[in-house]
């Protein structure tokens, strides 16, 4: 699925990245926390998040994630917008909340890049 | 390659050059406390072992390593650095920090243990996740640590063969 796709499915504004819109994401996932997406986060999927702190921008860089999706309407401060530019992070932001912008995708075919925890990680 | 050189002073010489080219040392700063930079450190090793032609699942193994381990020097000690070695055949990665200690390393180790206070959580952070994390992206895991004084973490990583420069 393309970031457009992904774009026009979730009615979402883009906030930074916007000459990668034809960019292929393979698999999504979704985490608040910045150590369940370093534990479970991979290299060409789609983040789908509430958090819109430096930190998600830098984590997602360091992870190669193919971009982020702020959800249920927020914005993040300029100067996280500043960053994501610099490390060439691309955002879009929507409305849906959570839930609904993952079933959204779901429905339309894109899948998670893990289904389950293992034992280590359920332990939390 | 000069043509009069011998075969094998050819042959250690290709060596040299591949273990030049492979090998890189350095020490990174880091200000306790400083969360509008955490993670900048780690950024630029990731950007240094990518240039170095290291292959993209070591890249990011190490990235997730030295980023854990900033945010942990950030969040808990006064100061601290990360030394970053890299040799043909493996990454080593030390994480040394001043700072209050672990009084129970193995309780540290537990998941979902965590002191974090309110701002490391607004960061996302805290969830008793991260020595877990680094622990389980290294090939080899080190803690150590004495209480009022600081604790390090040595951590190294396999270059496979094909993913060497």
């Amino acid at each position: 699925m393309t970031l457009q796709e992904i774009r026009d499915l979730l009615n979402a504004d883009i906030l930074t990245g916007g000459n990668q819109m034809q960019a292929e994401v393979i698999s999504a996932f979704s985490a608040d926390m910045m150590s369940d997406l370093l534990a479970f986060g991979s290299a060409g999927s789609l983040l789908l998040t509430r958090m819109t702190s430096p930190q998600v921008i830098r984590t997602s860089d360091i992870l190669d994630i193919a971009a982020i999706v702020m959800v249920r309407g927020k914005i993040p401060p300029p100067e996280v917008i500043q960053l994501a530019d610099e490390l060439n992070v691309t955002i879009l932001a929507t409305r849906f909340l959570q839930f609904e912008a993952a079933g959204r995708l779901y429905a339309n075919g894109l899948r998670g890049n893990i289904d389950q925890a293992d034992e280590r990680h359920a332990a939390v | 390659m000069k043509r009069g050189l011998s075969a094998p002073l050819r042959k250690w010489m290709a060596h040299v050059s591949v273990c030049e080219k492979c090998s890189y040392e350095n020490s990174f700063p880091i200000d306790g406390g400083n969360y509008d930079n955490a993670g900048q450190v780690s950024g630029k090793i990731k950007t240094i072992l990518k240039d170095m032609g290291i292959g993209n699942n070591v890249v990011r193994m190490v990235a997730v390593i030295t980023y854990e381990s900033e945010i942990n020097i950030v969040s808990y000690a006064r100061q601290g650095m990360i030394r970053l070695h890299v040799l043909p055949e493996h990454i080593e990665i030390e994480a040394v920090d001043e700072g209050p200690g672990i009084s129970d390393i193995h309780l540290a180790m537990q998941q979902g243990w965590s002191t974090a206070t309110d701002k490391i959580r607004e960061m996302g952070f805290g969830a008793g996740m991260g020595l877990n994390n680094i622990r389980n992206f290294s090939d080899i895991f080190h803690i150590s640590s004495d209480v009022g004084s600081g604790t390090r973490l040595k951590m190294i990583i396999h270059i496979q063969q094909e993913q060497n420069c």
